[in-house]
């Protein structure tokens, strides 16, 4: 039950085959086996089954409130829950506790669905591996699968194997976990530069981006305004679709949501006519750090387009090899804004030095915040400096106008949906990942993702196929703005093509205290 | 007594701040100068710690000095993608509030129904002229 679709076990409660008490006890009890993963950051367990108690009511009376009633689903740690701990992973909101939902939280459970806890991510968001928050890294379900120990020959009852587990990518790789490894059907994650998509390539699921002001950031603890979205972490791109019809909508809470009328429900219509349709494929993005299988991969899904019929078109994004550096301009400027409120006044954390306000700040800030968050802030900072404002952020403002203007004239030329890679490769091992700074790893990351982010297009990665060492690998999907369900169509027709492999994780399961044990010792050295 | 040990101790990264700056560094701009860190540390209430720090700050000005070779004549900054769009107001009436007590209990220190903070009128530099407070 636990690997079925959304769409499947939500018509299997509602034609009562299971009910959402013993659904979300499969859940919890799943989420402590695979505690390993640290993909939960806090696991709401009485919550969880007072709101089962409540949906298994509902579905009793025939008054079910629709396709999320009585699902599991978990919630990146940046959003705030009310009642809940509400962290980002970092020492500065340790213990913080919201007074309120935020909008897209309030969503879901006002549909039914049940929050089973608070996922893990880098701290603040920042990142793109999910190993720099408080809590420590989050493990890749698929360093557990069949499919990738049996390529490593390893023998899965070994007790010393657990050194070489892979990062889920980030920042929000808790969300991605916890679906991977069937503890929800959905999660919540965000997308600032691709934290929502480059977890879902590595993790093989698929990962949402919306249009920026198609769904409400009220209540997402902002990175940066201009750019974040909420991201819905799925296995198929219907429960993405689902998900997103509970979601979208214009929030008098979050004036950056737009309120033109907008299809409801997200019901994605089969792809008629594959042969109307027109991908462009961005040459620029055919770099040479790419990896030879993800290349490989991208150039057969190109043909898989056009023996359908449709027409795939070279395009041009001739600012592309721009666009990460202006995204790192205009996102340490922001950030630099955003995290200037954390100051231990009114909530958070506060230091014992009470000589000054200043002095109180800065020791609060230091203890609060990690070299990356702090490293961001004083970059973002230096950008905003009298001297630096004209060359470095409005520079990089009209790099931007540059960047999204790319867009509009691909678009223009007829192109219908882009398809680009997510990401460079596989997922790699944690201990190769830390080898280079985080500042580096997300410059090399975030490099086919973040363009969209400054377009503040809709995006979705699709996973494809395993590597030849039997990982995810997936693709990005790219559409107009405000064409996300003309996007998901694209993507859900590609996604039957494909039929990529579930992750085989029964062993895990039957072994995991085998794999408890190593983690016992793995994580005395792994501590930082 | 406490207070003034702890605090400097939280002064000793600024005084060591000659360390700081990077003179051979091949990737960096050199441009991290003494007076730019104490500036930055300022502006941003969070000190740099360490020398990697300042390091990682002259790459990460290095990066973004790339942005030099577009030519952006004639392109106007883009501050958001809904740039031709007005933004949604609500009408100004009262909805909701009266939620003191929910708002004071996230904070550390609180009187009453006062948030409670620290003298303001005291700025960073100028602190170790002044006679140390007892601590509270």
């Amino acid at each position: 039950m636990l690997g079925r679709t959304l769409q499947e076990v939500s018509a299997a409660l509602k034609q009562g085959q299971i009910t959402p008490t013993e659904l979300c006890q499969k859940c919890l009890s799943l989420i402590k086996k695979t505690k390993f993963l640290n993909a939960y950051i806090t696991v709401s367990e009485e919550v969880a089954l007072k709101q089962a108690e409540e949906s298994e009511k509902r579905y009793k009376n025939g008054q079910s409130l629709g396709d999320l009633d009585g699902i599991p689903i978990a919630v990146k740690d940046n959003f705030s829950t009310s009642g809940i701990e509400t962290t980002c992973a970092s020492n500065m909101l340790k213990g913080y506790i919201p007074p309120y939902n935020a909008t897209v939280v309030q969503k879901l459970l006002d549909q039914g669905a049940l929050l089973m806890g608070k996922t893990n991510l880098d701290e603040f968001a920042m990142g793109s591996g999910s190993t720099d928050g408080i809590f420590g890294p989050v493990k890749n379900p698929w360093s557990y699968s069949k499919q990738y120990r049996e390529k490593r020959k390893q023998n899965p009852h070994s007790k010393n194997e657990d050194s070489d587990w892979l990062i889920t990518g980030g920042s929000s790789g808790g969300s991605a976990a916890a679906v991977s490894a069937f503890t929800c059907y959905a999660a919540l994650g965000s997308d600032t530069g691709g934290s929502t998509r480059n977890p879902a390539a590595h993790c093989g699921l698929v990962g949402f981006k919306p249009s920026y002001g198609l769904v409400s950031r009220h209540g997402l603890i902002p990175l940066v305004n201009s750019m974040d979205v909420p991201g819905i972490l799925t296995r198929c791109v219907d429960d993405a679709a689902i998900v997103l019809g509970a979601l979208a909508g214009p929030d008098p809470k979050d004036s950056t949501t737009v309120h033109d009328p907008i299809n409801k429900p997200f019901m994605l219509p089969s792809l008629a006519d594959v042969s109307k349709l027109c991908i462009g494929i961005p040459k620029e993005y055919l770099i040479p750090e790419l990896s030879s299988e993800v290349r490989s991969l991208w150039s057969k899904a190109a043909d898989l387009f056009e023996s359908e019929g449709a027409k795939v078109l070279e395009v041009s994004l001739p600012h592309t090899s721009y666009s990460i550096v202006c995204y790192h301009v205009l996102c340490t400027s922001e950030v630099a804004s955003n995290m200037a409120r954390f100051d231990g006044l009114q909530y958070g954390h506060r230091c014992d030095i009470n000589v000054s306000t200043e002095a109180m700040y800065a020791a609060t800030r230091r203890e609060g915040f990690n070299d990356v968050v702090r490293g961001r802030i004083l970059s973002g900072n230096f950008f905003l400096l009298k001297e630096n404002y004209e060359n470095y952020f409005v520079k990089a403002q009209k790099v931007r106008r540059l960047i999204a203007n790319d867009f509009v004239n691909a678009f223009n030329s007829g192109v219908d949906v882009l398809l680009t890679p997510t990401t460079l490769s596989e997922a790699v091992p944690y201990l190769e990942f830390i080898k280079e700074d985080n500042r580096t790893r997300s410059a090399q990351d975030d490099i086919f993702t973040q363009a969209v982010n400054m377009a503040g297009l809709p995006a979705v990665s699709i996973p494809v196929a395993l590597s030849n060492q039997g990982l995810p690998i997936g693709l990005q999907f790219i559409g107009r703005a405000f064409c996300d369900q003309q996007l998901l169509t694209v993507a859900r027709w590609f996604e039957k093509q494909v039929q990529f492999p579930v992750i085989q994780l029964q062993e895990l399961m039957d072994d995991c205290s085998a794999v408890l044990e190593n983690e016992k010792s793995a994580s005395v050295s792994l501590k930082q | 007594m406490w207070s003034r040990l702890v605090w400097l101790g939280l002064r000793a990264p600024l005084g060591g701040r000659q360390g700081f700056t990077s003179k051979a560094d091949p990737q960096g701009s050199g441009r991290i100068t003494a007076q730019v860190i104490e500036h930055l540390e300022r502006l941003a209430l969070v000190d740099f710690g360490s020398c990697e720090a300042v390091a990682r700050l002259e790459k990460a000005i290095a990066f973004a000095d790339r942005l030099r070779a577009v030519d952006t004549d004639g392109v106007e900054p883009m501050e958001s993608v809904l740039e031709d769009r007005c933004l949604y107001l609500r009408s100004d009436n009262v909805v909701e509030g009266n939620c003191a007590d929910e708002l004071l209990q996230n904070s550390h220190r609180v009187v009453e129904e006062y948030f409670v903070a620290p003298p303001g009128n005291i700025s960073l530099p100028k602190l170790d002229e002044q006679e140390p407070f007892p601590h509270s």
